[in-house]
């Protein structure tokens, strides 16, 4: 079976590859483009560990076709950083302890990302709701929640 | 949202401040490695055959097909494994039985649960390893099943092993059953206590298995060379105990195999053991490639995990004043295909928090067919402590107690005797309830279709073998290699245990996970051991960095060793040669390293013992919806004796997180099978654990009674939290809608069954 060519944007980089007509996007960002931050809890859209931005568009990578990215604009964990300078999110995640084993964190602080872009002053139930898709085993969320909440605060004192 | 009450204070610098972990950027940049994540060239996928029924004999496997697939490099069945003796090896509470390790790795006379691995599959593309799964025929003879325990202690149910005598019963059963155990603990004389009660509460409770939930599935990458020798990176709680089982299972010399603790995707007891790993080392030795394999979210629920489902039965013999004078506990475990589920955990723990006079709990271990059981946090303990915890609920209200103050009347003190014959030698049981009770949301009111529930908690938190080694560097920096791997943080505590020990900054300390030809053997992450047994040897060698430093300082002073002491960060001249030199850092004798005798290091290996027990008592308010059957947890605080806080975030995202996974266990999590043993909800849809918005923020209480067996009074913090949640929940519902609830979870249907049954 002839394999599909994709030209996509990823983390803001061109980027072209070759994928199978059912290989998922999670599966070329981790299998093909060696860009494993994004990371398979369930592969069936239940964890939220594959967060990833289509155009902007908060999506679960285990859900979307490779072939489908064609000409769109991918961002994953691995573009949130600026260089070396970490995105607020990241820094308060951090500071106060807001993974354990740090599994769902790329997925969480791609999720909150996309949260914070549309609404920069949420209440902590405007939280726990967009983030119920991201599943955390180890903290209880409290620390995930506080995090957020602080970041978003940080983010509008600019 | 968290509080710390401290007892005795003590003078530290670092301890218990909240840096950041030293591990922690790359796991916010994603390019931490986990399971998964690693890859080496001409790297094969590995696909495991699973069986699709529940009980079945297995006539033959024909893999022919699959092997003549383009691509394919290896297919193995449970005949490229060595036999293994039939024995029950280590202490009765954790033995292993190779004999039933290697059949639940690939199956061999039968398969014993939907799930089962059957033979697995090496080939250059995941597409084509899957492909391959396809084509391996296999002949089996499907036979009746049983899932239920109850029903699998019948006397007519299907046997899984024909020739299993139920162990620990004098003189031995004639038949074979499913009960693989019999444990009877005893203390005092129960018949004469219950004689003796003013009231007498007795309840039966059943639970459902759970799994483990972590978000990463287990995964490895194996390379084996022609020379014999091997690697693997995989997710696990101890690489040195994935060295131990697999080279074991694939009949290796030890020191031939060398593994690597991968960042670790959660684990909760789960990844204690190996699934994979052995199977990827074959594969990669047949092949003569690497082979990765990562298990899918299915194979996970279906196939590894859960801990026990439960039946049990509960008496409690109380005085007028609140004494209670005898209690009784069945318990009666699933283990899943094979022997070993934690009944005896569950036996031992249910009234370690109180004493009791007069005590005895009976429990069975008894196979079935579904995935066999793996350690789940406090593994045992939370379902004995559902039943134990509801029945002096029933007991408080029966005499028209506070149930605080029911247990606080009873609570385990320094020298009260235990079922299973130890002595209570640490205080901090009743530190705990206490703050508990002083929480102010404990008097607060409660609204319509609400109520309040306590509950307490026990486990016996763990020591055991932990290596590490100290290293200096030229700057005054230094390296600590360890083998525990980090789960939640345990870098971060054993960093500043390291920084308060030499006087340096945390910052200037930097933590590895050392593979297996790196440092000495280190037992898995589990039973709450690392940061007080690691943590206690690293100290250990950094007390020798310090004993070497001043030896060094010695030397650049030509003074005797006698006369140079470490204070605060530097060696001093002492005795008679007092005020002689001015002190030197451990940064300036560091740079001395090649002048005053070469490299600083240090190592050192303990067996730790000391540990003390967990303490957890907790309190959570409900409000059950009348209509739906919905319960919302609207408050939940939960306080806990963690020794010393060594970083204090760490220790109460231990306590939050506990108590959210106890919060799925008593309103969601269950496994739910077919009538032909099939597992319905093999996926985190179905299998509902909680939620961001599930929940509310969790309080909890850090309390501060220092274990005066570990230099920094270090107490295990993961687990004792998860064992109090089940019964708050049913307690809190009781006190909302006057109804009992015995049965795991209390999902909406049976909470408005059981509405409607009063309606
Ligand atoms: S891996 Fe995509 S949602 Fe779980
Ligand atoms: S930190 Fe482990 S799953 Fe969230």
């Amino acid at each position: 079976m002839a394999k599909h060519h994709v030209s996509a944007l990823i983390n803001g980089n061109p980027v072209e590859y070759l994928c199978d007509a059912q290989q998922t996007l999670l599966e070329v960002l981790r299998d093909e483009l060696n860009l494993t931050g994004t990371k398979e809890g369930c592969a069936t859209g239940d964890c939220g560990a594959c967060s990833v931005t289509i155009d902007g568009r908060l999506v679960c990578s285990c859900l979307t076709l490779g072939a489908e990215i064609d000409g769109k604009a991918v961002q994953t964990i691995e573009g949130m950083a600026t260089g070396t300078e970490l995105h607020p999110l990241q820094t308060k995640f951090l500071e106060l302890a807001a993974l354990q084993c740090g599994i769902c964190t790329p997925g969480m602080l791609v999720a909150a990302k996309a949260l914070l872009e549309r609404n920069p002053d949420p209440t902590e139930d405007e939280v726990r709701y967009w983030l119920a898709g991201n599943l955390c085993r180890c903290t209880g969320y409290n620390k995930i929640i506080e995090a957020v909440l602080a970041a978003a605060g940080e983010m509008r004192k600019g | 949202m968290a509080e710390t009450i401290v007892y005795p204070e003590r003078e530290l610098k670092v301890i218990g401040t909240r840096p950041v972990r030293p591990d922690g950027v790359p796991k916010v940049t994603g390019l931490a490695q986990y399971g998964a994540d690693f890859n080496l060239p001409g790297m094969l996928w590995g696909k495991i055959l699973r069986s699709p029924h529940a009980h079945a004999r297995i006539g033959s496997i024909d893999t022919s097909k699959a092997q003549a697939l383009p691509g394919v490099k290896a297919v193995i069945t449970a005949a490229d494994l060595p036999e293994q003796k039939f024995e029950y090896l280590g202490p009765e509470r954790v033995a292993v039985n190779y004999w039933h390790m290697t059949r639940n790795i690939l199956a061999r006379e039968k398969a014993l649960y939907e799930g089962h691995a059957i033979a697995a599959v090496a080939a250059t593309s995941k597409a084509i390893a899957e492909e391959a799964l396809k084509l391996i025929e296999v002949d089996y003879e499907v036979l009746p099943h049983v899932i239920d325990v109850d029903e699998a202690m019948q006397p007519d149910a299907p046997l899984l092993f024909e020739d299993m005598i139920t162990r620990g019963v004098e003189p031995p059963p004639a038949k074979p059953s499913n009960v693989s155990k019999r444990i009877e603990y005893k203390l005092g004389d129960v018949a004469k206590g219950f004689a003796a009660a003013d009231a007498v509460v007795e309840a039966s409770y059943k639970t459902k298995p759970v799994h483990q939930g972590y978000i990463e599935p287990q995964a490895c990458l194996a390379r084996y060379d022609s020379d014999g020798q091997a690697e693997v990176w995989s997710s696990s709680q101890g690489h040195f105990v994935v060295r131990t089982f697999t080279s074991r299972l694939v009949g290796m010399k030890v020191a031939d195999l060398r593994c690597h603790a991968a960042e670790i995707g959660g684990a909760f007891g789960g990844k204690t053991v190996v699934y994979v790993e052995p199977v990827a080392v074959v594969l990669s030795k047949k092949s003569g490639h690497p082979v990765k394999i990562m298990m899918s979210r299915e194979e996970v629920f279906k196939a590894t995990g859960p801990t026990s489902g439960a039946s049990m039965t509960i008496r409690i013999g109380v005085m007028n004043d609140g004494r209670i004078v005898a209690a009784e506990g069945v318990f009666k475990y699933q283990a899943g295909a094979f022997p070993q589920s934690p009944v005896m955990n569950g036996c031992m723990c249910s009234f370690a928090p109180y004493d009791i006079p007069n005590v005895r709990t009976l429990g069975f271990d008894v196979v079935s067919n579904r995935p066999k059981t793996v350690a789940y946090r406090a593994p045992g303990s939370p379902i004995s402590a559902f039943a134990a915890e509801s029945t002096m609920d029933l007991a408080a209200r029966k005499i028209g107690m506070d149930p605080i103050e029911f247990r606080l009347k009873n609570i385990a003190r320094p020298g009260a005797k235990t079922v299973f014959g130890t002595t209570l030698n640490h205080a901090g049981f009743a530190e705990t309830l206490q703050a508990l009770k002083k929480h102010p949301g404990y008097t607060a009111p409660l609204g319509k279709n609400q109520g309040r529930g306590v509950a307490a908690g026990y486990w016996f938190n763990g020591g055991g073998e932990s290596s590490a080694t100290v290293h200096v560097n030229e700057d005054g920096t230094a390296v600590v290699a360890e083998g525990s791997p980090d789960i939640g943080g345990s870098r971060a505590s054993i960093a500043l245990m390291a920084a308060e020990t030499l006087g340096i900054a945390y910052e200037s300390v930097r933590p590895v996970i050392a593979d297996t030809n790196s440092v000495g053997y280190t037992q898995a992450t589990g039973g709450s051991r690392v940061t007080f047994a690691t943590g206690m040897t690293v100290i250990n060698a950094c007390n020798k960095v310090i004993d070497e430093m001043c030896a060094r300082a010695a030397k650049l002073w030509k003074v005797d060793r006698a006369d140079v002491v470490w204070e605060d960060g530097h060696a001093r001249p002492a005795g008679k040669r007092a005020g002689e030199f001015e002190p030197l850092s451990f940064k300036a004798i560091a740079a001395k390293r090649t002048a005053t005798g070469g490299p600083i290091s240090a190592s050192a290996s303990i067996n730790a013992e000391g540990q003390a027990p967990g303490f957890s008592a907790q309190f959570c308010d409900v409000e059950v919806d009348p209509d739906t059957g919905y319960v919302k947890i609207l408050r939940f605080v939960a306080a806990q004796d963690v020794g010393r806080a060594i970083h204090p975030a760490y220790c109460e995202g231990q306590i939050e997180g506990g108590v959210v996974q106890g919060i799925g266990w008593a309103l969601n999590e269950e496994y739910i099978y077919d009538r032909d043993g099939h597992m319905e909800n093999p996926g985190f849809l179905d299998y509902r654990i909680p939620v961001a918005s599930d929940v509310p923020m969790i309080e909890s209480i850090l309390v501060e009674v220092p274990n005066p067996k570990h230099p920094y009074g270090v107490k295990g913090v993961a687990e004792a939290n998860i064992v109090p949640p089940m019964a708050a929940v049913a307690n809190a519902i009781e006190s909302a809608t006057g109804l009992r609830l015995t049965d795991l979870p209390m999902s909406p249907p049976k909470v408005l069954a059981a509405l409607d049954s009063r309606r």
